[in-house]
């Protein structure tokens, strides 16, 4: 099984080539004039007002919190899929299950009104 | 030595060494980028070991979700992501101490295991770890009361994060 | 026979060997050089891309396209590399340099990683990985934080903010396409993607269409393009997340985008519509490759077809869509198969064909009863009279 993964971290190392070389080719060949003016921030063609940083806002936050629970779910969720055809009938009960008590937790964070984007 | 071990020794040498960055790069954002390289250590750990659905579980899971958690945290809730002063805390002496103490005691013990010596028990050529995985997942012998626990605790976290974080508009 | 991998991998393995060359090392050299020749292969069609996606945006909107540089314009892309190599790269003042040049290294890296795991022959693929849909995930999710990465580091306010939305609809529409990858993985028992394609004795686009279309359409919505396009929002947030990139930096974010594209179509016509199967493609797998491509292309198309046609939709209907319709649906569907894959565990594959299919229509017409009448019930509210201010202080409701 190691020589499966042999291929996929080999490419994760290639990848990366392609593009560091489409980036090094500018470096050498494009002209190099830097201006104070040129480097400033844009902001619709007006100066910048106020330091580079954005309000609070929580519903970022929120949608990454119940990603990340959603994403613990279906991870748990693959082995019993594939497995699934070997399985006894008892199995999708216990999924049903599964599935039904994150779905609760879905419920509460919708009445909740977490899932709206003020 | 085997293309195995100098595989090892070279991601763990990147592990630790991005480990170490996280504790002491002075911006919180690389700190946290940083962790994100160890962890995709760690996952490349868990292929040598043969376990290829935990690899890539750790890569949705903490590079995926967690570390995109942290640095929404870390984006939004901090005006200028430096640290300053200086690096090292007063108690500094105190704290390499301990550190070589629980550091010398766990090298002793790991020196007295004997399960360096064992060789990785070989899988069957023909089994498939991730249908035995799921099966014991959902077996009654198994590991279905964890199963559907887990389900329980992550509608738990949910619900604690929901309420720590919420902020009725 | 008709497969010129494995006769080069035979030539090769023939030379190499003949220079003395250890098993493992040219073990190594030949997945080296799959490697790159997978990317070369990736990066020349994402070029070709480039022409077909202007020419496709033309004839949507009833117009030519490239046609000036070469025949039917075909040296346009070339030209549009030429003129992105020679800008001058800028650098934002203030900008984090490392994080600012890693950002759309990221962003194409991931998305050539992404075909080490397609199949495109019985016999052509990078590996057969058995965890092959998960790789997909992991990839998908790294690509999410490179965004994040270019929206940080360019210390643009609006930048951040694109990037911050752009997450969060990338990292909420992930949920829809994961669930709805489940169900070819129940109906193939496997995770490997070359395993999926090979168990499509009938294509699972008609065992599970609402999971092909749940897939769809959150893939559409992953690869941030309209009607899920705030990240690029022209005339809000002036491009988002890669304002500040210039030159060569941005054409990576483009042509990576648009390789995601072509991607999110082979992996369609991979798990939905049978991806290398075709009359004789297990005979010569070079059949394969064409079937694969001629799948892969019309689902680019379909896609290109959504992005020209349909209006960008609202950042929060857009939140609201996902969480409240596509999540749910998706668990619904998941179960639905699980259970019906259960019950017809035994009978012959038509009543299981059929019956799968029909449960599916069943649903998309309970779903679309459900959606006219919250449709209606949008609709009533929105129409409603709102009041309005008037110079003397008085807030009055207009007559209709």
């Amino acid at each position: 099984m190691l020589n499966d993964w042999l291929f996929i971290g080999l490419i994760v190392l290639i990848a990366p080539v392609f593009p560091i070389l489409a980036l090094l080719i500018p470096r050498i060949i494009a002209p190099k004039k830097p201006h104070p003016l040129k480097n400033q921030t844009y902001e619709c063609g007006i100066e910048t007002v106020g330091d580079s940083w954005i309000q609070f806002k929580v519903q970022y936050y929120n949608f990454a919190l119940i990603f990340l629970i959603f994403d613990v779910e279906i991870v748990f969720l693959f082995p019993w899929a594939v497995a699934y055809n070997q399985l006894p009938l008892f199995a999708l009960v216990e999924g049903i299950l599964f599935i039904l008590i994150l779905a609760a937790g879905l419920v509460y964070t919708w009445r909740k009104g977490v899932l709206e984007w003020h | 030595m085997t293309p195995l071990q100098i595989l090892f020794i070279l991601v763990a040498g990147v592990t630790l060494g991005a480990a170490f960055m996280v504790v002491t790069t002075r911006n919180m954002v690389h700190a946290a980028l940083w962790l994100i390289l160890g962890l995709f250590g760690i996952a490349v750990f868990f292929v040598l070991l043969d376990a290829g659905f935990l690899a890539v579980a750790q890569v949705i899971i903490y590079i995926g979700a967690i570390s995109i958690l942290m640095i929404f945290a870390i984006m939004l809730t901090r005006r200028i992501a430096q640290d300053v002063g200086s690096q090292i805390s007063s108690g500094w002496g105190w704290a390499a101490g301990v550190s070589l103490l629980v550091f010398s005691g766990l090298a002793w013990m790991l020196s007295r295991w004997e399960g360096f010596h064992n060789q990785m028990p070989a899988l069957d050529p023909g089994a498939d770890p991730l249908i035995d995985l799921g099966k014991a997942l959902v077996s009654p012998a198994g590991y279905v009361i964890p199963f559907e626990i887990a389900s329980v605790l992550l509608v738990a976290a949910l619900i604690g994060a929901i309420m720590v974080a919420w902020d009725k508009i | 026979m008709g497969d010129p991998v494995v006769l080069i991998a035979n030539w090769l393995d023939g030379l190499l060997v003949g220079w003395g060359l250890a098993d493992g090392w040219v073990t190594l050299i030949k997945t080296i050089l799959g490697g790159v020749g997978i990317s070369i292969f990736v990066l020349v069609i994402d070029i070709f891309l480039v022409w077909l996606e202007r020419k496709f945006v033309a004839r949507f909107q009833d117009r030519l396209g490239p046609n000036r540089l070469g025949p039917f314009g075909l040296i346009q892309p070339i030209a549009d590399v030429i003129k992105l190599l020679i800008k001058e790269n800028i650098t934002p003042a203030g900008a984090d340099k490392y994080i600012y040049n890693l950002a759309p290294i990221i962003a194409l890296a991931t998305v050539i990683s992404l075909w080490a795991v397609i199949p495109l022959s019985p016999t052509m693929f990078g590996t057969d990985v058995n965890v092959g849909v998960l790789y997909i995930v992991a990839i998908g999710g790294i690509s999410t934080l490179g965004i994040l990465m270019a929206g940080w580091s360019s210390n643009n306010k609006y930048a951040l903010l694109g990037a911050f939305r752009t997450v969060a609809q990338l990292v909420s529409y992930e949920i829809p396409m994961v669930i709805s990858l489940l169900v070819p993985v129940i109906l193939a028992k496997s995770m490997g993607i070359n395993t999926i394609v090979s168990e499509q004795s009938i294509w699972f686009i008609f065992l599970a269409p609402v999971a092909a279309l749940i897939f769809l359409i959150s893939s559409h919505a992953e690869l941030g393009r309209a009607p899920f396009d705030l990240a690029e929002a022209e005339s809000e947030i002036v491009a988002g997340f890669h304002i500040e990139y210039t030159g060569m930096k941005f054409g990576m974010f483009y042509a990576g985008e648009l390789l995601h594209a072509l991607t999110v179509g082979a992996l369609f016509s991979s798990f939905f519509l049978g991806g290398w199967q075709g009359p004789g493609a297990e005979a010569f797998p070079i059949l394969g490759i064409v079937y694969f491509f001629i799948k892969a292309f019309a689902m680019y198309w379909v896609v290109a077809w959504l992005k020209y046609s349909l209006p960008r939709i609202r950042i929060d209907q857009m939140l609201n869509f996902n969480w409240k319709f596509l999540t749910p649906l998706s668990l619904v569907v998941l179960l639905l198969t699980a259970t019906l894959d259960r019950l017809l565990i035994n009978t012959s594959t038509w009543i299981y064909a059929g019956s799968m299919f029909f449960t599916n229509i069943l649903l998309l017409i309970v779903l679309f009863q459900i959606m006219k009448r919250s449709g209606r019930r949008e609709r009533k509210r929105v129409a409603e009279p709102k009041p309005i201010a008037r110079p003397d202080g008085v807030r009055s409701v207009p007559t209709p």
